[in-house]
C-alpha cells in the first residue's frame, strides 16, 4: 500500500493498463489530473474540442482494440464529450472517458461548471463510475478498462470529483477484482453450432451476413474459411464492411439502404442466413417483419440481448465470435466438408454479381464519386486504414471503395455522427503510425471538426483528408430531392470556406484536385507528406447515391439508377 | 399476462434509477415496482411486474441481465410464487351502516381496519394485485378518498 493523491493514482493505474497516449482538453476541475499527467510518461494529445478528443479515443480504440482514453473537465467539457461517447456506444467501441467533477461537497448544489454527467451519459455508456474516495481510484480504473474492452466493448465513464483527485489515499493496485453482475464470456453452445451447420447444408440458397462484430473480434480468417468450405456468398452490414475481403469471388459487399445492388438482390433471394455479429439494424435490413418472415436466421453474437431483439431467430449461438467461429471451422474440418462443386445457387450468385458490376448505371463525367473513389483505391496501399464522415460520400465509399485487407475500414455507422471521421483518423494514426490513414470526408462533416487539423499538425500525426466536396449537405439534399419534391432548404454550403486555405492556415498541405490525374498525384503527395494533406475534390452537387432503399421499406423495393 | 421479475441488485446509490431509466429508454412498461434491502446488506431486491407477450418479456429480462449492476434476474412463474402487494385505503363513511359493511368486507378479504372514524375508515390489505383490484371495486360505491399502494413483492416457493 502506498500513500498518494488520487490524480497520481490515476496516472499510475493508466500506466498499468498500458496507456501511452490520452486525448483531451483541460479545465478547472481536471487540473490536478493534468498536473500529474505532466509528471507521468503518458503523452497528452491536445484536442481543440472535447468531442474530437472523444472521437480520437474512439478511432484509437477501434483500430488497436484497446480502450482509447480521453480527458475533459467538468460541466461543458464533459457535455462536449457526450456526442463522442454516444458514437462509441452505438458502434461498440472500447473507450475510457475521464472527466473532472466539482468537489464531492459541492455536488448537487449547482456549483460552477457542475453537470450531472453520470445522469446525462447513462443511456450511452456501458458503465460509469464516480469514485468518492481517492483510494477507490486504482480499482475503478482497472474495472473500467475491463468493462470497456470485454464482451461487447463500449465506452466507460470515470467521473472524478476534484477533491478526490487532490486528496491523499492509501492505494493498492489490485490484480484481481470481481464484478458480480458482469459475465462477458459465455461458452458458445456447441450443439447449436452443429445444428447451424446442418441448417446451412440443407438450405438451397444460404448466405452469410457479416456484421461489425466480426471486425471487433478480428475473426477474419475463420469467417473466410467458413465461407470457402461451405461455398456460401458473403454480404456484410455497412458496419461489417471489409470484414470479408471485398475482392473475394464470394464477396457481394454491404446490404442495406445504400447496399450494393447485387447484395440486396441476393439477400432477398436467400432462404437461410448465417448472421454473425450483427444487430439487424433497420438501415441494413429494411423492415424487420419482411426479413424474418422469409428467412431462416442463424444468429451468432456475443451479446445475448441482441438475440431476438430485432429478429426472431431459428438458431442462436451466444458467445465470443472468434471462439464460436473457430469451433465451427473445426467441425467443418472434422466432417471433411469442402464444397468444391459450383451448385446452382453459387452459379446464380456469380451471374447476378457480374451483371450488376457491369450494368449499374453511373453518372457520366470525369470527377464522379465512383471514379474518384476507385482512383483512391488504386493509389492507396491495401493495408491503409480508412475512416469516413457521414453522408453521401460515406455511402459512395461503401459502394465504390473496396476494402481488401479486413478490418481497415471504420465509420460512424450506428449514430451517424458528422465530424467523426477526421478526429477518428487521427486516433487511428496514433494507434497505427506505420500505415497511411485516410478520412473519406464530406465538406459538411469535415467542417464540424476541422479544427483537429491543429492537433494533427502540431502533434505530428499526419493523415489524408479525401474531401468529396459537393458544397452541400448532400445526403440531406438527396432526401429533399427524393421525398420533398425538391424543396431545397438548409443544404447549400456555398463553397464556404475554402478548404485549401483552411488546410494551409493550420500548417497542413491543401491541394485541389480537378481531374483524375491531379487526384492521383495529390493522393501520392499526401502519402509522402510529413503533414496532414487535405485534398479538396469538387464534384457535382446534384448526384444522388444509388441504389437507395427508402427508410421503412423492404430491400426488394430498392430504387435503382434509371 | 402478468409477469413478475425478481432482480437482485448491488445495494448502491442510483441503481433503481438506472433500472427504471433502462425501461424508459427501451420503451418497456412497468406495472409495479418494489425495492428493499435484503438480509445481506450488500444487495437489494427489486420486484417488477409488467405485462406483455413472450418476446417482449424476454427482451426485458435480457436487457436487465445485461446491466452490470444486476447480479441475478429471474422471471417468476405466477403459479409457483408467493406474490403480494400492500395497499392502504381510506374509505368514506356516509351512514352508520357503511361502517359495518366496510368492516365485513375487510374481514372477508383478510384486511385490517386501522383508523375507524365517524366519516372515514382506513383499511390495510395485503393480497395479490387481482384481489386488491376486486376489493377496490367493492369499496368504490362507498367512496374511496385515497389509496397508497406498494407494488408487488414476490418470492418463489421452495422446491418450485
Ligand atoms: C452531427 C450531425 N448532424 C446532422 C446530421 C444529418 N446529416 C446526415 S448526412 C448530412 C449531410 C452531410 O454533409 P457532408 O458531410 O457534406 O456529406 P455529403 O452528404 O455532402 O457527402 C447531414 C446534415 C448528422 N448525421 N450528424
Amino acid at each position: 500500500m502506498e500513500n498518494m493523491i488520487g490524480a497520481r493514482a490515476l496516472m499510475v493505474a493508466l500506466e498499468k493498463e498500458g496507456v501511452k497516449e490520452v486525448f483531451g482538453l483541460p479545465g478547472g476541475a481536471n487540473l490536478p489530473m493534468y498536473d500529474e499527467l505532466y509528471k507521468s510518461n503518458i503523452r497528452h494529445i491536445l484536442a481543440r474540442h472535447e468531442q474530437s478528443a472523444a472521437h480520437m479515443a474512439d478511432g484509437y480504440g477501434r483500430v488497436s482494440r484497446k480502450p482509447g482514453v480521453c480527458f475533459a473537465t467538468s460541466g461543458p467539457g464533459s457535455t462536449n464529450l457526450i456526442t463522442g461517447i454516444a458514437t462509441a456506444q452505438a458502434d461498440s467501441a472500447p473507450m475510457v472517458a475521464i472527466t473532472g467533477q466539482v468537489p464531492v461537497k459541492m455536488i448537487g448544489r449547482d456549483a460552477f461548471q457542475e453537470s450531472d454527467i453520470i445522469g446525462m451519459s447513462n443511456p450511452c455508456v456501458k458503465y460509469a463510475f464516480q469514485p468518492r474516495d481517492p483510494s477507490e481510484i486504482p480499482e475503478v480504473v482497472k474495472k473500467g478498462f475491463y468493462i470497456a474492452s470485454t464482451g461487447r466493448p463500449g465506452p466507460v465513464l470515470l467521473d472524478i470529483p476534484k477533491d478526490v483527485q487532490q486528496n491523499e489515499g492509501k492505494m493498492t493496485f489490485p490484480h484481481e477484482f470481481k464484478i458480480r453482475g458482469y459475465h462477458p464470456w459465455t461458452d458458445p453452445d456447441i450443439a447449436n453450432i452443429e445444428k447451424a451447420i446442418d441448417m446451412l447444408l440443407s438450405s438451397e440458397k444460404p448466405i452469410i451476413l457479416s456484421g461489425g462484430g466480426v471486425i471487433i473480434s478480428s475473426t477474419f480468417p475463420e469467417l473466410q474459411s467458413i465461407a470457402e468450405m461451405l461455398m456460401i456468398p458473403v454480404v456484410t452490414t455497412f458496419k461489417g464492411k471489409g470484414s470479408f475481403p471485398e475482392n473475394h469471388p464470394l464477396s457481394l459487399g454491404p446490404i442495406g439502404m445504400h447496399g450494393h445492388a447485387e447484395a440486396n438482390k441476393l439477400m432477398v433471394e436467400a432462404d437461410c442466413v448465417l448472421a454473425i455479429g450483427t444487430r439487424f439494424s433497420d438501415r441494413s435490413i429494411g423492415t424487420f417483419e419482411e426479413f424474418e418472415k422469409r428467412l431462416k436466421i442463424i444468429h451468432m453474437d456475443v451479446d445475448p440481448a441482441e438475440i431476438g431483439k430485432n429478429q426472431t431467430t431459428s438458431i442462436a449461438v451466444v458467445g465470443d465470435l472468434q471462439a464460436s467461429l473457430r469451433i465451427m471451422v473445426k467441425m467443418l474440418m472434422k466432417k471433411a466438408i469442402k464444397q468444391t462443386e459450383e451448385n446452382k445457387w453459387i452459379k446464380h450468385v456469380k451471374e447476378v454479381k457480374q451483371y450488376w458490376r457491369e450494368n449499374l448505371k453511373l453518372p457520366k463525367g470525369e470527377m464522379t464519386a465512383a471514379k474518384i473513389l476507385r482512383k483512391l483505391r488504386e493509389v492507396l496501399p491495401k493495408e491503409a486504414i480508412t475512416t469516413t464522415e457521414v453522408g453521401q460520400h460515406q455511402m459512395w465509399a461503401s459502394l465504390f471503395f473496396d476494402v481488401i485487407h479486413p478490418g481497415t475500414f471504420f465509420s460512424s455507422t450506428g449514430l451517424g455522427t458528422m465530424g467523426w471521421g477526421f478526429p477518428a483518423a487521427i486516433g487511428a494514426k496514433v494507434a497505427r503510425p506505420d500505415v497511411p490513414v485516410v478520412d473519406i470526408a464530406g465538406e459538411g462533416s469535415f467542417n464540424m471538426t476541422e479544427n483537429s487539423l491543429a492537433t494533427s499538425v502540431l502533434e505530428d500525426i499526419p493523415v489524408i483528408v479525401f474531401l468529396v466536396n459537393n458544397s452541400s449537405l448532400g445526403m440531406v439534399a438527396q432526401w429533399q430531392r427524393t421525398f420533398y419534391d425538391r424543396r431545397m432548404i438548409g443544404i447549400d454550403l456555398k463553397n464556404c470556406p475554402d478548404y485549401v486555405k483552411i488546410a494551409e492556415s493550420y500548417g497542413a498541405q491543401g491541394i485541389r484536385a480537378q481531374s483524375l490525374d491531379e487526384l492521383g498525384r495529390a493522393i501520392k503527395a499526401g502519402l509522402k507528406s510529413d503533414v496532414t494533406t487535405v485534398i479538396d475534390i469538387p464534384i457535382d452537387p446534384d448526384d444522388d447515391v444509388l441504389p437507395f432503399v427508402a427508410p421503412g421499406t423492404p430491400l426488394k423495393d430498392m430504387i435503382l439508377p434509371s | 399476462m402478468l409477469t413478475i421479475i425478481s432482480i437482485l441488485v448491488e445495494n448502491k446509490p442510483g441503481i433503481l434509477w438506472k433500472v427504471t431509466n433502462m425501461f424508459r429508454s427501451r420503451n418497456f412498461n412497468i406495472e409495479s415496482i418494489s425495492v428493499g434491502v435484503t438480509v445481506d446488506p450488500e444487495f437489494s431486491r427489486m420486484t417488477i411486474t409488467t405485462k406483455g407477450d413472450e418476446k417482449y418479456v424476454q427482451q426485458i429480462v435480457k436487457q436487465l441481465d445485461k446491466m452490470i449492476d444486476t447480479v441475478e434476474v429471474r422471471r417468476l412463474d405466477e403459479h409457483k410464487t408467493v406474490y403480494r402487494e400492500l395497499i392502504l385505503f381510506k374509505i368514506k363513511v356516509s351512514k352508520a351502516s357503511d361502517s359495518m359493511e366496510i368492516n365485513k368486507l375487510a374481514s372477508a378479504y383478510g384486511a385490517k381496519v386501522h383508523d375507524a372514524k365517524k366519516d372515514s375508515i382506513m383499511v390495510e390489505l395485503t393480497a395479490t394485485p387481482d384481489q386488491i383490484n376486486a376489493f377496490e371495486e367493492l369499496a368504490k360505491p362507498y367512496g374511496i378518498i385515497e389509496t397508497a399502494r406498494t407494488g408487488v413483492a414476490a418470492l418463489q416457493r421452495s422446491g418450485a
